[in-house]
């Protein structure tokens, strides 16, 4: 099976006046469908700029980015972005605020209206269609911003530390409904996130990023011994503290 | 927990009452004081009612000119150059701001005329625009027009530029354009800046106006004021003085009642 995604030799640099920085070194990755990749590293290292790569918003300075065998400008339209924040536009109502993607792409069909509606009903947001974003709770805002996301039917989701602006309850739980719900769906996620823990219980494959210029220094496959894996279980699975402690010491062996 | 009715809260309600009605009794105090004082004044030739005038001759002054009709056209003058040069302030300011917005190359060349013309007293420019345009509403509109628009597109681009840039890269992730930023993020970001942009120009649209007849009208409550003044008809000119005060009052008033229906909306 051919890789859905397809990241090749991708090199990235941007110039100021004080010189040229660069960014991304090398960075080869390949991702099939349905897979729930986490690229941790050090803050500053990158990570946003990798995902604004893959999804189209900035040219790499050298290589490619292959998605369903095409080049990614021409099918910017299948990647999903989820931002650090939910910028859920406090002048729209949630049901209208959902509908933004939609409304820019210029695709606001019967069907995928019907989707939405699907969409949250079945993610607890049907009753608040009409409320304004400052009345729902965090966790509500970022599945919000999911579905708006989700709305565009798009193959690969990118998130950008989409918890970091929570606390730490919220964060947990709203981690575990959105890991469920991608499963669900059956998209192909990458989560960009310094949270080690997070980074592993939501994953398949955890990708460690180095120092800036980053280059991927390792990636550990996440196998862990429990049936029904949620990012909330996979928490108390046996060899979690493993990987944890793996991850750590690779991050620590360049963070100084 | 919020109880209604528990007697402290009622005392505290009352309490709260009694001082509104207190301080509304004092404002209504100070003015009917200050009337009084001014009519007793004069009365009694402790100022000269020539020159001071006096609410009673201004009373007069005034129901003459509604019997005549004349305070309705002067008033309507007025009224009718400051709403058109809000307007067009209003609309060609924000317009330009956002095509300043779009064009950031433009926006730079731009800078530093717009920083000049922003320092400079627009005032200064009325002589040259009256003998440009003449002695007529055009020309006052004009000179109105150029106190206000500077600001309205330096507030406004300045409101355009402070957006935040996630939001803006947002509309770019679902594949938009800068036309889609502009409409779903720029433009309705900004409402709140835009409206109280609207209410510093209300007042500088006054300011233009006014100084636009005081030079230059045949009609209007500025042109009552200069008159007024150049042949001591001190009458008119407080007269005038007391509607421009009513006037702005109530166009500011306007305003802050749109303000209210547009944050109720949006924010």
């Amino acid at each position: 099976m051919s890789p859905l995604l397809d990241i090749k030799e991708v090199y990235y640099s941007y110039h100021s006046l004080e010189g040229e920085t660069e960014t991304l070194k090398k960075i080869s990755l390949s991702i099939h469908k349905g897979e729930f990749i986490s690229i941790v590293g050090p803050s500053g290292c990158g990570k946003t700029t990798l995902l604004s790569i893959i999804s189209g918003l900035l040219k790499p300075s050298k290589g490619e980015v292959v998605i369903n065998k095409s080049l990614i400008h021409d099918t910017a339209h299948c990647v999903g972005y989820m931002l650090q924040k939910d910028h859920l536009f406090e002048w729209r109502s949630v049901y209208s605020n959902v509908l933004l993607g939609l409304e820019v792409a210029r695709q606001k069909t019967r069907e995928n209206l019907d989707y939405i509606e699907t969409l949250l009903h079945n993610y607890g947001l049907q009753d608040f269609k009409h409320f304004k974003p400052s009345q729902l709770s965090g966790g509500m805002r970022q599945r919000a911003a999911l579905i708006r996301t989700l709305a565009l039917k798009p193959e690969i989701l990118l998130l950008d530390e989409p918890f970091s602006a929570l606390d730490y309850q919220t964060r947990l739980s709203t981690a575990d409904d959105i890991g469920k719900i991608l499963k669900k769906e059956g998209k192909t996620a990458i989560l960009v996130t310094h949270d080690i823990p997070e980074a592993v219980s939501m994953a398949d494959r955890v990708i460690v990023l180095g120092q800036r210029p980053a280059e991927i220094v390792k990636i550990f496959t996440i196998d862990l011994s429990l049936r029904n894996r949620t990012p909330l279980a996979s928490r108390s699975a046996p060899e979690f503290g493993q990987y944890f402690n793996a991850i750590w010491k690779e991050m620590a062996s360049y963070d100084h | 927990m919020i109880t209604k009715s528990s007697e402290k809260q009622a005392a505290f309600i009352k309490n709260h009452k009694k001082q509104r009605m207190m301080i509304t009794l004092l404002r209504l105090l100070v003015l009917i004081l200050f009337i009084a004082l001014w009519e007793g004044a004069s009365n009694y030739q402790l100022i000269d009612a020539f020159i001071f005038s006096s609410p009673s001759r201004i009373l007069q002054t005034l129901s003459e000119m509604v019997i005549n009709g004349s305070i309705f056209y002067h008033t309507g003058i007025t009224l009718f150059e400051i709403l058109v040069s809000f307007s067009l302030g209003t609309f060609l300011g924000v317009l330009i701001a956002i095509l300043l917005w779009w064009n950031h190359q433009v926006s730079k060349i731009l800078e530093p005329y717009l920083v000049v013309l922003n320092s400079l007293p627009k005032t200064a420019l009325a002589p040259i625009l009256i003998v440009w345009l003449g002695h007529n509403i055009k020309s006052i509109i004009i000179i109105a027009l150029t106190v206000s628009i500077v600001v309205t597109i330096l507030n406004t681009l300045n409101g355009f530029h402070s957006v935040d840039k996630d939001k803006i890269k947002l509309i770019y992730t679902f594949g938009g354009s800068k036309m889609d930023v502009l409409r779903k993020v720029v433009i309705p970001a900004n409402y709140a800046n835009i409206i109280s942009t609207m209410k510093v120009n209300i007042g500088l649209s006054l300011i233009g106006v006014i100084i636009g007849e005081l030079l230059a009208a045949r009609a209007g409550l500025g042109y009552l004021i200069i008159y007024g003044s150049q042949v001591f008809k001190m009458d008119w000119v407080m007269m005038s003085l007391i509607l421009l005060a009513l006037l702005a009052t109530g166009l500011y008033q306007g305003i802050v009642y749109l303000e209210k229906k547009v944050s109720r909306y949006n924010m």
